[in-house]
């Protein structure tokens, strides 16, 4: 992905084009290129933001300074004049920064205040005013600003191939976007396809990552198809390799997608192993149907696929994954909440007590589905993901608001970018357009000119859906997501006042168009600093590629596992004693003797699963290891001869 | 039903229907209350129901009130109505009042015979209730037809004149859902079409939908006419069929077909439930709602989700509950309302009515309720056991009771279920009420002794169906009688398209007529019933409302008490497809999506070929659902895309084949954009 960076850089657009334009039939450098996509995005936008943004000349420059050096020399060979004033000596090493941030308003979670931030080795080691601190220490500068934990983006697909091609931003660039919008840690999905295994592509997962990532990152394991045979193996990656979230799907079907039984059952391995479930709701079969319909109607572009994936099945899919968590008692966490529906359903099943969360994502909080009908093919192609944005305009807001009311807890970007030509792939049948959208970078951004400049969040809830509740459910808390003494030194400096606007030209990613292209962003990350080395500042990026760590996870993160763990024990039912019923019973064995050969016995739900006379007594049901009843002993064979309230055989009722 | 227990416990007397000839009991049951009248029912089912069906059901009147009566008859046969209206358990004075001015039939001089087909009737003096008004009003009668309705009516000499006195008379009840032919591991029902439909006319109902359940496998064809065979022999009154489609394949479509062209079905049910037996994916849910759209056919669902309940009833069995109990613990309710709103949201997509049978818990009649509110056309269907008591039963120390009330989908815990699905009923958000009725007997209930999962589902109902809905409903002062009516037979009616033939006193429609008693006052017992079971699940409840005489076909079936029931006289009653009530909306809907006109795409494309071919054979891309589509050499420009006849843009020209070259709006293509 990077080498197309290396071409001499006459003028950005050409940079970027450079490699396009190889594969192109016609060079298209003389209409401005594959920005063609983003004119079409003014049709209904009109303004030309790039005239009036200030700080878009700044950017482009830090774009092509950033450019040259990573294909060039690295990182450490650039040149940054720091505020401060301090030298780029220290970049090379990690956890070599000594600073101090002075003059901000720390924002956790729970509480402000103004305070100064020491940060040094990785973490953060002082909290207070006129802290003592050794002389040789870096001031960051933070008067008038907001000092919050960085960001946490937990659902981000950066290396996972669609169709055989890999996401136009990996995991270098990804990060790099996801630091200069604020964000300091991801949570990759690790996509692992049927028959393979889950350990070997974790590893190579994790491998790539150390080495291209410039933040702290951890990962999800995408399960394309379960069975049985797969307990082994999550049992190693939770207790051995730091991995406590698990995502099925609910779409996709034939590939990837999972019986309601193969939940149901997974949803109770992963209860057992103390993971969180995710999954990605929306129903298959219903979409699969669709699909075909519309490509029979002749509808072959964008919008049919926002025309297959209707909002509905989007709502029924976690509706119904909400039912099979709560019977399993797992805890269930819903990645990309798109609709207004599906987003009631989950703070519906919140009021009723079932442990759900509901993430909404950067594209579902800031713009609609509206251009899926864009008359300009590369606009309406690079909205296409699945759930599809929502055409309602009143989307966003709505999601908005729950956010802020606690409804939906974490917000993430489902970043997975592909470049136009990777989306044309689709041109003739948009069920082959790879799926994905940008956001990574502006997340934070968007939460807060939507949130909080409308007055709909105060900046801790802020902080809590950026951050904060991302690291409890996932049980990185108080590692990541707080500023506290110990904390990793992942530590954000918020401009609230400042703006951006967004642009393909300007952002951080290599993908041609950026789906919320012109929006212009209240709240910025001035200064963003990523395990204790300042990797923005001023608008400038300076990262070094893998210099991310992996975060492990561990089992049972008590924000979510308290209330299964009390509930599992709740929720053993009983059965009720009674004596034998010794009364007639209809002659039915020669009936059953006859029965299975024809499959006409009707239906006592499972009579096929459960074959002869079953000894009730001998099936103990461990799904494996301990169960939480063990302690009680089973009654089975004690035949009950007097019980509390009278007997109750049958044949002495009276 | 605690009320009547307490009441039943006060009486130190023997309960009447012990000195009836099945009071063959141990002694110590008479001593205690409510359920001797069950204990005494499991040994004696032998018995003829015929022998005294005629009176029996006289004892509609509670056994305190008609205990002298029936002691010195020795038996109810024979009594006349008034006298056995008089003592019900609980009349006030004005009520026996009232019970004396009862429905009386005079015959005038020269009238032929009294099952003669070609019987004239008139009923007089009574409030003909429709489900759009009320008006007083007399009602004649000939040829099984409504010949006139009006007051001061000129009629032909002859004519058997009833005197309604005031009271309601309306449309017969239509039952929509009964299984008196289901069988269970090759047990029957121990209603069977007989036993059922006697049962029904003496509930007030003159039409019931039976449900034909063929096994995976079975041609649907040969079940219906299976069906339709036993029926036309033994069924009292009129009725139809919903048939029930075990599996989806191809070669049920053909079947399909046939029975909707040519055998007068409108209606399929399909399942959710049943792992392995009779559930159906929702893909093969998609392509049977949509093939049944087509003909026109409404779409019953048993809506629970068959895969938890399979994982659940192996968990719950795995910890040892072997009981009844087990029933509701592995089919929660939540499993209910999801597949409600699974079949809603398949329904709409493929723009298809939808009828949820046996609607049994809040949170799914909620499900159809909000479904409602947002425009799907979905209708519900709580029955008599849903409206009449809950789930708490399953729960009994007695095995035979709770096993009883084992019915899918169970009947809720929650003791407010009732209170809340008969508001719904009355506010109209469930639209029909069923009865389910399934009834096995005690000992093929046992077959699931020792594993609930084995006991064969069903409870009883179709009797006290239309009592129920008025004591639960209109008594209760939810409901007005004209809903009362809507909800027991008009709506059923119009949604199977049987309207205005049933569901309706009108001039030509079928004289399936009852005479409402409001006031009378029965309780239910397994003693008194029409239903072979020896089981009533709504044993001991007290029911204000019921039939005072019920004409089927224009005859008199049913006369305070009296039922005179004639096997094999009903008749099949053909239903044709595209009701309108159910329809109508549908196809409005069914515009079709346009696409939008874009010029070509001709921009770079990412080079997959080899990739792909890289990828196929292991299954391990990940992809968008149709990797397998066809292949995209689709030119958009040559789909004319008709899915045949007139399309809504026909007048649009179709401007397929030319290049936009300057479009309105600036150029769109992609190459040259900007």
């Amino acid at each position: 992905m990077s080498e197309r960076r290396v071409s001499p850089d006459d003028d950005d657009c050409s940079s970027l084009l450079s490699r396009l334009g190889s594969d192109s039939p016609r060079p298209r450098m003389k209409y401005g290129g594959m920005f063609c996509s983003v004119e079409g995005a003014f049709e209904n936008k009109t303004l030309n933001f790039d005239t009036f943004s200030p700080q878009t000349q700044r950017r482009r420059a830090t774009r092509t300074q950033t450019g040259s050096c990573d294909g060039g020399d690295g990182g450490q060979g650039q040149m940054v004049v720091f505020s401060s004033g301090h030298a780029r000596e220290n970049y090379g090493k990690r956890q070599g920064d000594r600073l101090i941030i002075k003059g901000g308003k720390i924002v956790n979670d729970d509480q402000s205040f103004y305070a100064d931030v020491y940060i040094e080795d990785g973490t953060i080691k002082q909290i207070g005013e006129n802290l003592i601190v050794p002389s040789d220490v870096r001031t960051v500068d933070a008067y008038g600003q907001l000092v919050i934990p960085g960001g946490i983006d937990a659902n981000t697909n950066l290396h996972s191939p669609q169709k055989g091609l890999n996401p136009a931003d990996d995991l270098y660039q990804g990060t790099r976007a996801a630091l200069s919008g604020g964000t300091t840690t991801i949570m990759d999905h690790v996509l692992v396809e049927p028959g393979t295994s889950l350990l070997s592509v974790f590893d190579q997962w994790r491998e790539t990552a150390e080495q291209k990532a410039c933040c702290d990152f951890s990962l999800h394991l995408d399960v394309a198809r379960w069975h049985e045979g797969l307990y082994e193996e999550l049992e190693t990656l939770v207790k051995d390799k730091g991995v406590n979230s698990f995502l099925f799907f609910m779409a996709y079907k034939d590939r990837c997608q999972s019986s309601d039984s193969q939940l149901y059952e997974a949803f109770g391995v992963l209860r057992h192993l103390g993971a969180i479930a995710q999954v990605h709701a929306e129903n298959g079969d219903i979409i699969n149907e669709e699909q075909k319909k519309l490509l029979c109607f002749g509808i072959t572009g964008p919008e049919g696929h926002v025309l297959s994936h209707p909002e509905e099945v989007e709502t029924e899919a976690v509706y119904r994954a909400i039912t099979i968590a709560k019977q399993a008692n797992c805890p269930l966490y819903v990645t990309k909440v798109m609709s207004k529906s599906a987003a009631d359903v989950i703070a519906n099943s919140r009021k009723k007590g079932i442990v759900v969360y509901g993430e909404p994502i950067t594209a579902s909080l800031a713009t609609d589905g509206s251009h899926y009908w864009s008359k300009d093919w590369a606009t309406a192609a690079a909205f296409v993901m699945s759930p599809p944005l929502n055409p309602d305009p009143s989307t966003p807001q709505y999601l908005t608001s729950l956010l802020a009311c606690g409804d939906l807890q974490v917000t993430s970007s489902a970043h997975g970018s592909f470049s136009t030509a990777q989306k044309a792939i689709g041109k003739d049948d948009f069920t082959l357009i790879p799926e994905g959208t940008n956001g990574i970078e502006e997340r934070m951004s968007v939460v807060w000119d939507r949130a909080v400049s409308t007055g709909k969040m105060d900046e801790n809830e802020f902080v809590a859906v950026t951050s904060t509740n991302a690291a409890k459910l996932f049980n990185i808390y108080p590692k990541k997501g707080r500023i506290a003494e110990g904390c990793d030194a992942d530590v954000v400096v918020w401009n609230p006042k400042e703006t951006k606007t967004v642009s393909a030209q300007t952002h951080n990613l290599t993908v041609e168009v950026n789906i919320l292209e012109g929006l212009e962003l209240r709240g910025v990350a001035s200064v963003v600093i990523s395990g204790g080395r300042v990797v923005v500042e001023d608008g400038k990026l300076n990262v070094t590629e893998g210099s991310g760590r992996f975060v492990p996870r561990k089992a049972f993160p008590d924000a979510v596992y308290r209330r299964i763990r009390a509930r599992s024990k709740m929720a053993e039912a009983r059965g009720v004693p009674r004596g034998n019923y010794d009364g007639p019973v209809h002659d039915v064995i020669s009936m059953t003797k006859s029965v299975p050969p024809t499959p006409t016995s009707r239906g006592p739900p499972g009579p096929k699963t459960q074959s002869g006379p079953r000894n009730l007594h001998q099936s103990g049901f461990t799904l494996s290891g301990a169960q939480i009843d063990d302690h009680i002993p089973r009654r089975s064979t004690q035949r009950i001869v007097a019980p509390p309230g009278g007997r109750s055989n049958i044949t002495s009722l009276s | 039903m605690s009320d009547c227990r307490r009441q039943w416990n006060r009486e130190d007397e023997l309960p009447v229907y012990l000195a009836g000839p099945i009071a063959t009991g141990p002694n110590q049951r008479k001593s205690f209350g409510m359920f001797s009248s069950v204990e005494g029912a499991f040994e004696s089912k032998t018995i003829d129901f015929d022998n005294y069906a005629v009176g029996r059901k006289g004892s509609r009147t509670p056994r305190s009130g008609s205990r002298e009566r029936l002691l010195d008859a020795g038996g109810a046969v024979g009594k006349t109505s008034s006298q056995a209206r008089q003592g019900s358990l609980s009349d006030p004075p004005g009520e026996q009042d009232d019970a004396r001015a009862g429905v009386e039939v005079r015959l005038s001089p020269g009238v032929d015979s009294a099952d003669g087909q070609s019987e004239k009737l008139l009923i007089r003096g009574g409030r003909v209730v429709n489900d759009d008004q009320s008006l007083y009003a007399d009602v004649y009668i000939e040829d099984g037809l409504i010949k006139q309705v009006g007051e001061n009516l000129v009629v032909p000499g002859g004519v058997k004149v009833i005197e309604a006195n005031g009271r309601m008379v309306i449309p017969g009840g239509i039952d929509v859902n009964t299984c008196l032919m289901k069988s269970y591991l090759g047990n029957r029902p121990v209603d069977d079409f007989f036993q059922g439909t006697k049962a029904a006319l003496a509930g007030g109902t003159t039409m019931i939908i039976d449900h034909v359940t063929p096994q995976p496998g079975d041609s649907l064809l040969m079940a219906f006419e299976h069906w339709q065979e036993a029926a036309d022999k033994k069924a009292c009154c009129d009725y139809s069929l919903h048939v029930d489609i075990p599996q989806w394949d191809e070669t049920v479509k053909y079947e399909l077909e046939l029975l909707v062209q040519e055998k007068g079905i409108n209606s399929f049910q399909v399942y959710m439930a049943y792992k392995d037996v009779y559930q159906m994916s929702d893909s093969q849910l998609y392509e049977a709602f949509t093939f049944l759209k087509q003909l026109g056919a409404v779409v019953l669902v048993h809506a629970e989700n068959g895969d938890l309940i399979a994982q659940e009833q192996r968990k719950i069995l795995g910890m040892g509950i072997t009981g009844p109990e087990g029933h509701p613990l592995s089919r929660p309710e939540e499993l209910e309302a999801e597949a409600v709103f699974r079949a809603i949201t398949l329904g709409n997509r493929v723009n298809c009515p939808v009828y949820i049978t046996k609607v049994m818990s809040k949170s799914a009649a909620d499900t159809i309720t909000q479904a409602r509110r947002k425009g799907s056309v979905v209708f519900g269907e709580p029955i008599t056991a849903s409206l009449a008591t809950d789930g708490s039963h399953y729960w009994s120390k007695n095995w035979a009771k709770a096993a009883a009330y084992v019915t899918s989908p169970p009947l809720s815990p929650d003791p407010t279920t009732p209170d809340h699905l008969n508001t719904l009923l009355a506010c109209g958000d469930l639209q029909v009420v069923g009865s389910a009725h399934c009834a096995y007997s005690l000992s093929q209930k046992a077959i699931g002794k020792d594993d609930f999962t084995l006991i064969p589902e069903g409870t009883n109902g179709v009797e006290e169906r239309m009592g129920f809905v008025w004591d639960k409903a209109v008594a209760m002062g939810k409901m007005d009688e004209n809903q009362f009516v809507a909800v027991t037979s008009t709506n059923a009616a119009k949604i199977f398209n049987l309207y205005p033939r049933k569901g309706r006193i009108a001039v030509g429609s079928d004289a399936d007529v009852v005479i409402w008693d409001p006031d009378s006052t029965k309780t239910i017992s397994a003693k008194n019933q029409q239903s072979a079971s020896e089981y009533n699940i709504f044993e001991g409840l007290e029911c204000r409302g019921g039939s005072a005489l019920v004409l089927s076909q224009g005859r008199v079936v049913y006369e305070e008490g009296k039922l005179q029931a004639q096997q094999g006289a009903g008749r099949f009653i053909p239903c044709k497809p595209f009701p309108d009530y159910a329809y109508q909306r549908v196809k409005f809907r069914n515009q079709v999506k346009q696409g939008v006109t874009r010029g070509m795409y001709d921009g770079p494309v990412h080079d997959v070929a080899p990739m792909a071919k890289y990828i196929t054979p292991s299954p391990s891309a990940r992809t968008s659902p149709t990797f397998n589509q066809p292949p995209p050499i689709r030119n958009l420009h040559q789909s004319n895309f008709s899915l045949s006849g007139a399309q809504i843009d026909d007048y649009i020209p179709r401007r397929s084949g030319h290049r936009i070259v300057a479009p309105p709006g600036g150029r769109s293509n992609i190459t040259s954009l900007g």
